[in-house]
């Protein structure tokens, strides 16, 4: 099982609704996020590229966060979800600091935080909840191993790109163009 | 390239990292033994365990935070704490998916700055105040001044000013005594014109939600209006629906909107000139013979004069108007007539905006009949409601006047005209219906009604002001008695039923206790209703026992509501579209599409649409435009902690070429001064971006609050309101165009003695 998430960016109007949900659904601190909207403007008016498009941890094939964690807290799951175990996470920094994503925060409580694909939820058999919620329906999330599967279709069918492939970390989250 | 992080607080998490840090290990040993009672290692697991175990209860709503009405399921947790709202699947309006704004709806309930007890002006020591009352105080002094007004001036004299679902039970109050007059600013100040337009040559408003056919249509035409932007639910998914079907998408406007960004075509239009453009591509379609011939021989009347007005107005023509190319002009003409009649010229929402707002609307509505779209799949489908009964009460007395005669200026106006009650608010000797207390309900509305002097001079003359809001908005600064209503998920309301592919209704029960001393607006309403002697109106022990007699009378329960929250019904009123073979009488004087408005011509206004130029800015000046943000509803969500995590001031947009002369930076406070010399209160952040033309500048509507007890809200950006105050009023219905006024961009802090 490899899980994945694909956005696709001709849909997404980056309204912010996984952010909302990812709060509520996670008891993410105010303050803090683990998924965020990043926009990016191409070209001189009137001839412009704008790209709007929902970021989280990457949950990385080759993660650095997971090399350089020190307790082992930062950690790969089922399906290469990289997890952090609170209690075996002494709040060190150094993930926050590998990861070309920045997608991890320091939780109040002290230990590192980010996405955890919503594995709580798929344990039940549902979606992440940011995938639940979009109302553009631009996101899709399921298993990459399933040559069958919605994301893999997707994938053999679409363009797409991952964000800083250059870091070497093979993401896990696709961005469909 | 231009990269920039949006709505999110992963700057400030940077900040507080740091801060932290320092705390980390602490941290760390308390989590531990928190993490420890759940026997596993992880947080996670623990609080999937968690999640497991606790029994979540779901509470059927729809949502308030806009007009959308989106229902959905409010989960609370084993302590009865509100955790989470997630869209009903079955509910048309959102079909499982709310915005940001319906998720974020937790903060709404939870925000600690909201109304929390009556409140009455009074006088300590010279200066004016609120001291806090109690309920009986404070609607027994209601009671009274509504008593005493109605006694000296008729019950006419009493005006309410409403929006949403609260404004419904005050405007039964208010017909029960006798006045209706009232006005909300979704007309003048918003659809009043489309309405108008499209009845004009339909015979039907547009209506919300809009029965535009997204989901099948082959081509979307969007003119000034930012799907995406806003968070019209079902637009935003239906319109996602075209974009993964490639549907030709064409939009109008002088930013590069999130719409415009997904659009095959984007056309930057010169600001101002819309109607040339509609004009012209209607030239197109009849000079080039690609509009639906039998659809406008079937249907349509007044075809012969269109045709000849629209022969002068050429791509050519229009050009050195719109600046769009005529070749453009020509194609995205060819691909609507492609399309037809599965082609959308969306009549847009928000449309006041320089005065000749109907005969613009009149302009997409005769293009929409062109291409055949209205009562077609992939057009315009029919819609239908489902019509839910009163609970019985005796007939409303006949007031002299009403909303209607406030409004005789302005004919085909079809709703109450706010500012016509605003100004008849104000003394002065000609006044026929002169209005003395208004009661204010779910609208903010001195940041809706631009011309902000007229607004005040109304108010300082007024013997009497109520307002009930959840949130200490601006507007609650000028009463003379504050009521605080609870949120929409603290109680039971009216049923939504509202126009649909399928008609249906909805419910809204509690799901959690009201907050501090916050109560219900029906409870509100009843409450005054009995203190004026109008027990007959209120003949019920609460809103469950008026909802669970409604529900009885449309064939079902409050129990099979309770567990559905959405109840569909089937169609009576014919097909989603015109059949063929069939006759259609539309609802206009000759039962045709209206091409050619006899209406518009007897009352002296032009019976086509036709191109006028309007005001540009000065040198040194910009044009004023603003607009929506996905995660917030007019000024109304500023201050919920959810929403204002994501959002919490907004920017002026500026093109990195008016940047240069200016010598402005990103991030750089600046304040704005209008034509007219008024400042803006607070500052803005200057936000430099190929987005905009270098004629305008663009904000986000709904900023800028004065009322320090939006603690999170105060000060954050300008409100654009304050800026406008050269209006241009629509002849026709009286909407309030608010496109036409210009900026200067101050570097320096105006206000020399004020710390803002």
């Amino acid at each position: 099982m490899r899980y994945a998430m694909l956005i696709d960016t001709l849909k997404c109007v980056g309204c912010s609704d996984c952010v909302v949900a990812c709060q509520t659904e996670n008891d993410v601190p105010m303050g803090y996020c683990r998924d965020w909207i990043t926009e990016v403007v191409n070209g001189q008016y009137p001839n412009l590229d704008l790209e709007l498009k929902s970021e989280r941890c990457n949950h990385c094939d080759n993660a650095p966060c997971v090399r350089c964690c020190p307790t082992g807290a930062s950690h790969k799951s089922t399906g290469g979800i990289i997890l952090v175990t609170a209690n075996e996470c002494i709040g060190c920094g150094a993930c926050i600091e590998s990861c070309p994503y920045d997608a991890r925060y320091q939780h109040p409580e002290g230990y590192v935080d980010k996405c955890t694909f919503c594995h709580h939820r798929l344990e039940k058999g549902q979606l992440p909840a940011c995938v639940s919620v979009c109302p553009t329906n631009c996101m899709y999330f399921g298993d990459l191993d399933n040559p069958n599967s919605e994301v893999s279709q997707l994938l053999n069918n679409r363009k797409h790109k991952t964000l800083a492939p250059e870091a070497g970390t093979k993401p896990q989250v696709y961005y469909l163009l | 390239m231009l990269s920039i992080i949006l709505y999110s607080n992963m700057n400030t998490t940077r900040r507080k990292f740091i801060k932290i840090s320092a705390l980390g290990l602490g941290g760390v040993a308390t989590t531990t033994s928190v993490i420890n009672m759940f026997g596993s290692n992880s947080v996670i697991e623990g609080l999937a365990i968690n999640n497991i175990e606790k029994k979540y209860k779901r509470t059927a709503t729809y949502c308030e935070i806009c007009f959308w009405k989106c229902a959905a399921w409010a989960y609370t947790d084993e302590e009865g704490k509100l955790t989470k709202i997630i869209g009903n699947k079955d509910d048309p309006h959102c079909n499982g998916r709310l915005c940001p704004r319906g998720t974020g709806g937790v903060g709404m309930y939870a925000d600690e700055d909201r109304l929390k007890t009556p409140l009455i002006r009074t006088v300590v020591n010279g200066e004016q105040t609120y001291r806090e009352a109690s309920w009986d105080e404070a609607l027994d002094l209601i009671a009274t001044k509504f008593k005493a007004i109605k006694k000296e001036h008729g019950a006419e004299a009493l005006g309410l000013l409403k929006h949403g679902c609260p404004g419904a039970h005050f405007e039964h109050l208010f017909r029960a005594f006798g006045s209706d007059t009232m006005a909300e600013p979704a007309y003048a100040q918003c659809r009043g014109p489309r309405e108008t337009g499209f009845a004009l040559t339909f015979g039907s408003w547009v209506g919300s939600p809009e029965p535009t056919d997204i989901r099948d249509t082959k081509c979307l035409v969007l003119i000034g209006s930012h799907i995406g932007e806003n968070m019209h639910n079902t637009q935003i998914q239906e319109m996602s629906e075209a974009i993964d079907r490639k549907a030709t998408i064409i939009t109008v406007d002088p930013r590069l909107s999130t719409a415009a960004s997904k659009s095959n075509y984007w056309l930057p239009i010169k600001p101002a000139t819309d109607i040339a453009l509609l004009l012209a591509w209607m030239n197109v379609l009849i000079e080039e013979g690609i509009y639906d011939k039998k659809y406008v021989e079937k249907y349509a009347t007044g075809f012969d004069e269109l045709k000849e007005h629209v022969r002068q107005f050429t791509p050519e023509w229009a050009y050195g108007i719109t600046t769009i190319k005529p070749e453009v002009i020509r194609k995205t003409a060819r691909a609507m007539g492609a399309a037809s009649p599965s082609v959308i010229i969306h009549p847009g929402r928000h449309v006041v905006w320089y005065g000749d707002d109907t005969q613009r609307e009149r302009a997409i509505a005769i293009l929409n009949a062109l291409l055949g779209s209205w009562g077609r799949r992939g057009g315009f489908y029919f819609k239908e409601k489902i019509n839910v009964p009163s609970f019985p009460h005796p007939p409303y007395p006949k007031p002299k006047w009403n909303w209607e005669e406030l409004g005789e200026k302005y004919p085909l106006a079809q709703m109450g005209i706010t500012t016509e009650l605003i100004r008849a608010s104000i003394p002065h000797k000609d006044n026929k219906y002169p209005v003395k207390a208004w009661m204010i309900g779910g609208t903010n509305i001195t940041k809706s009604i631009p011309d902000k002097k007229l607004i005040t001079k109304a108010i300082d003359a007024l013997d009497f002001l109520v307002v009930i809001d959840t949130m200490p908005m601006d507007v609650t600064g000028y009463a003379d008695v504050v009521l605080p209503e609870c949120t929409y998920l603290e109680r039971c309301d009216i049923l939504r039923s509202a126009t649909n592919r399928e008609p249906n209704i909805a419910i809204r029960l509690p799901v959690v206790k009201p907050k501090y001393n916050s109560k219900p607006g029906y409870w509100i309403a009843k409450e005054i209703g009995m203190r004026l002697g109008l027990d007959d109106y209120f003949d019920y022990k609460d809103m469950k026992e008026v909802v669970e007699w409604q529900l009885k009378e449309l064939g079902t329960s409050l129990e099979e509501m309770k567990k559905i929250g959405v109840k569909k019904y089937p169609r009576k009123s014919g097909p989603l579209y015109l059949v063929e073979s069939e006759e259609h009488e539309f609802p206009t004087a000759s039962g045709r599409i209206e091409l050619y408005s006899h209406d518009l011509k007897d009352l002296g206004f032009d019976p086509m649409p036709l191109y006028t130029k309007h005001p540009e800015p000065p040198q040194g000046y910009y044009r004023l435009n603003y607009g929506r943000a996905p995660m917030h509803t007019f000024s109304r969500t500023v201050n919920n902690p959810n929403l204002s995590a994501l959002k919490d001031e907004n920017k002026l947009w500026v093109n990195p070429k008016v940047a240069r002369i200016i010598g402005l930076k990103n991030d750089q406070k600046v304040w704005l001064k209008n034509q007219d010399d008024i400042i803006s209160t607070f500052a803005i952040k200057v936000r430099i971006t190929e987005r905009i033309r270098w004629d305008s500048v663009y904000m986000v509507h709904g900023f800028g609050h004065r009322d320090k007890r939006l603690t999170r809200a105060f000060g954050k950006g300008i409100n654009d309101t304050e800026l406008i105050s050269r209006i241009f009023v629509d002849p026709i219905m009286g909407g309030t165009g608010m496109r036409g006024n210009f900026v200067a961009i101050l570097t320096e802090n105006p206000h020399k003695n004020i710390e803002v």
